[in-house]
């Protein structure tokens, strides 16, 4: 099943992040850099570009295999929320610093920059996946909240990651007052 | 993400009004609806509320606060903490801040928002079946308030109720559509011989009063983003434009009265640098809620009102009610659809008039948010990728679910009293919620879990969990507190809702229920609010 941009930007919409205008403006380009400290320096804090690939790249750890477009749907999703909710922003950046301390530590790379196999390995070590989310917790509980349920929630909120289930109209999308009035489409 | 995205404390002159004729302590749907009556009316109003004033605009996050699994409901309107300490020491624990919001607004903030009026039987309880009491007023006296209550709240609803009291003309909205699970239901019910019925819904079907249709969140209780349920913030928007004052985050802390004891002249508040102030006023009336209007009164003592403010009969806190829920439901071979919107769509009042033997009134739901809602479970889950949709899609689709209520009988031992052992942040005693069932509601809610059964049952249901006598617990809803009657020695409130001890001193709540019957009673308490506004502008 393919996901779209459409798709991101619904979920943003209900999430009152954008109005109907507010459509356009969302591009990787409009992030703010990091204080980059130089291209090797591993301990260096994450930057909100890193941040959006890093979204991305557990998006592809998380996902069930059967969507595709994941790179433009997560990268939307993320762009908006990095802009527009600077809580958000600033507690995900400290989770990823954290996940990248640990990167480094085990495997000698930043989270970005590990294959899927190593993040999904490096994510289990860390306890991410047993781990209760909480936005004032642990390491394990902070990536949890901040960088594995917001790309989760970015795909079963939406009509498309709810359709993968069977509900249309899932909890926090306004999808209307018909779908629930209709039987299964089979 | 922070919840606290309310307005802010700082820059708003929270130091009393001169010339008031009416003080209301109280921003939820009752206070709410006083304030805008008499706004409307011309009189000068000031409402006194003790939580904070949330900002429309921070909807949105509070829902996805209440999908996402790391935040406690009670998160989503900032429940919790010293401002609300309370003490539970009855038979049954009682979850007192899962019962209730602070803030402009009131619990209606997070309700479910069903709204059915009591039927005739509840008005003369005694006179029909021996026990409980009696009102001192009947449906008719009330006929006219909740036409009214209904327009205000905006009713979504439909006259295809058969076992329904009269009403004189239809909903101001047109019912929500039965849902999918219903037609699966009405097959069953068809066989077993139960009538199903819409639900009347303080939800627009269509944009009313200035407020959005629903758009199909499905996260209406706790928060309703688009609008589309009522919550009286609504009506403290309208109360404003009529030129009445709300002041938020200045709770009450005691009202005083004159030299001869007989009247109120000031209820004193503190605001959040914590320094008390006194609201004088003509007239007061309580809209606090079933727990804190009795708990107000009792902290206002005084060498007049040793035993508390307008408690000559000791009855202050007594009879305090609640209704308890019922409910049943499992699995099913086919998919049913639940979770696309959050609030129901059918239910049944055939078994609330019933003659079972010794059993009170049952209110039957059909649910429409049966099982898991697959975001909430994908978020809390501890398998990823395609392990995760395998579990979601084991876990969501074929779940179905009967719900209930049940009232029970007023008893004096069931109460809110003051727990002196522990305070608030401003040093008052916390209420202390003393709760029990009685073998009358426990054999109701036994009845009620039999004829959800017999249709599930019907219906090929495997029944994986029940909610009965053992097991049951209050569906939030404070009554009886400060009852209604004629006699001062048995009541605390006459019938146009006046304290009998205190001549400028009403109160608008289900507090003022004399039996709870099994409807959520928030119409009851909007027709309630109506009639108090009605008699205190007949006293100004
Ligand atoms: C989860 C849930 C679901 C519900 N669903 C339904 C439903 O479907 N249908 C239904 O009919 N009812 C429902 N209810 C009940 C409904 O919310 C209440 O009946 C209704 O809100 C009561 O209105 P009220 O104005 O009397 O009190 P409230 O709405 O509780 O408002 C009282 C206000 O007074 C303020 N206050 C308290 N003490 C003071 C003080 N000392 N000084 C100043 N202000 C003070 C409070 O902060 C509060 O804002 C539900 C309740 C809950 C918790
Ligand atoms: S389903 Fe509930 S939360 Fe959603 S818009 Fe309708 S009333 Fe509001």
């Amino acid at each position: 099943m393919e996901l779209s941009r459409r798709d991101a930007l619904a979920v943003l919409a209900g999430g009152g992040i954008l109005g109907a205008a507010g459509a356009t403006a969302l591009s990787r380009e409009s992030l703010p850099d990091g204080t980059d400290g130089g291209h090797d320096d591993e301990a260096r804090a994450a930057s909100p570009a890193e941040l959006v690939d890093a979204l991305v790249a557990t998006a592809h750890v998380v996902y069930p295999s059967e969507v595709s477009n994941v790179d433009e749907f997560v990268e939307t999703y993320a762009t908006g929320r990095i802009e527009n909710r600077p809580e958000y922003r600033e507690g995900a950046l400290a989770a990823l610093t954290d996940l990248n301390a640990h990167a480094t530590l085990s495997y000698d790379g930043r989270y970005v920059d590990l294959d899927r196999d190593l993040r999904a390995t490096l994510l289990d070590e860390v306890g991410v996946k047993t781990a209760e989310p909480n936005p004032d917790g642990t390491t394990a509980e902070r990536v949890r909240y901040y960088l594995v349920n917001e790309p989760l929630y970015a795909l079963y909120a939406s009509p498309t990651g709810g359709t993968l289930v069977g509900i249309e109209n899932p909890q926090g999308h306004p999808g209307g007052t018909e779908s629930y009035q209709r039987g299964p489409q089979s | 993400m922070t919840a606290d995205s309310s307005a802010p404390v700082g820059d708003v002159d929270r130091r009393p009004s001169e010339r008031v004729d009416v003080c209301i302590v109280g921003a939820g749907p009752a206070g709410a609806l006083v304030a805008h009556r008499l706004a409307a009316d011309g009189y000068d109003v000031v409402v006194l509320e003790a939580g904070p004033r949330f900002e429309f605009e921070s909807r949105q996050r509070r829902m996805e606060r209440a999908i996402r699994p790391a935040h406690d409901d009670r998160s989503v309107w900032e429940m919790g903490g010293d401002r609300d300490a309370y003490s539970a020491s009855g038979e049954r624990f009682y979850p007192l801040n899962r019962a209730r919001v602070k803030g402009v607004g009131g619990t209606t903030l997070h309700w479910q928002g069903m709204v059915m009026r009591l039927h005739e039987s509840d008005f003369e309880r005694r006179t029909r079946d021996g026990v409980g009491a009696d009102w001192p007023i009947d449906y008719a006296d009330l006929r006219p308030f909740y036409a009214d209550a209904e327009a205000e709240l905006g009713v979504a609803g439909a006259s295809d109720n058969p076992f329904g009291p009269p009403r004189e003309q239809p909903h101001p909205l047109p019912a929500f559509e039965p849902s999918y699970s219903d037609s699966l239901f009405a097959e069953a019910c068809e066989e077993v011989g139960v009538a199903m019925h819409s639900v009347p819904n303080a939800r627009n079907s269509e944009a009313y009063d200035g407020r959005s249709a629903c758009v199909g969140y499905g996260t209406c209780k706790p928060v309703c983003a688009s609008g589309a349920k009522y919550s009286a913030d609504h009506h403290v928007r309208k109360a404003e434009e009529q030129g009445a004052r709300v002041v938020d985050r200045v709770p009450v802390q005691r009202l005083e009265t004159d030299d001869s004891g007989d009247r109120v002249t000031a209820a004193v508040y503190a605001t959040p640098d914590g320094t008390e102030h006194r609201q004088a006023a003509r007239q007061f009336v309580l809209a606090a809620g079933g727990v804190e209007i009795p708990r107000l009164l009792l902290l206002s003592r005084s060498p007049d009102h040793p035993d508390g403010l307008a408690n000559s009969s000791g009855l202050v806190g007594r009879y305090f009610m609640d209704h308890c829920f019922a409910g049943m439901g499992g699995t099913l071979d086919r998919e049913t659809r639940q979770n696309h919107v959050g609030f129901l769509t059918s239910e049944s009042h055939q078994f609330y008039d019933n003659d079972f033997e010794d059993v009170g009134p049952i209110k039957l739901e059909f649910l429409n948010y049966a099982g898991p809602s697959p975001v909430e479970m994908a978020l809390g889950g501890d398998a990823w990728g395609d392990e995760m949709l395998a579990t979601l899609r084991g876990a969501y689709g074929n779940n179905i679910a009967m719900g209930g209520l049940v009232g029970q009988l007023p008893r004096k031992e069931n109460r809110v009293t003051l727990d002196t052992e522990r305070t608030d942040d401003h040093g008052n005693p916390v209420p202390d919620v003393q709760w029990s069932l009685d073998a009358r509601t426990k054999r109701t809610l036994r009845t009620a879990n039999d004829i959800q059964r017999s249709i599930l049952d019907e219906l090929g249901v495997d029944i994986g969990w029940s909610v009965g006598p053992e097991n049951t617990g209050p569906a939030f809803h404070h009554m009886g507190t400060t009852r209604m009657g004629t006699d001062p020695g048995t009541s605390v409130v006459n019938p146009r809702l006046r304290t009998h001890d205190v001549a400028n001193l009403s109160v608008a709540s289900s507090s003022v229920f004399v039996t709870s019957g099994a409807m959520n009673p928030t119409l009851t308490i909007a027709a309630l609010a109506l009639k108090a506004a009605d008699h205190v502008a007949d006293d100004l």
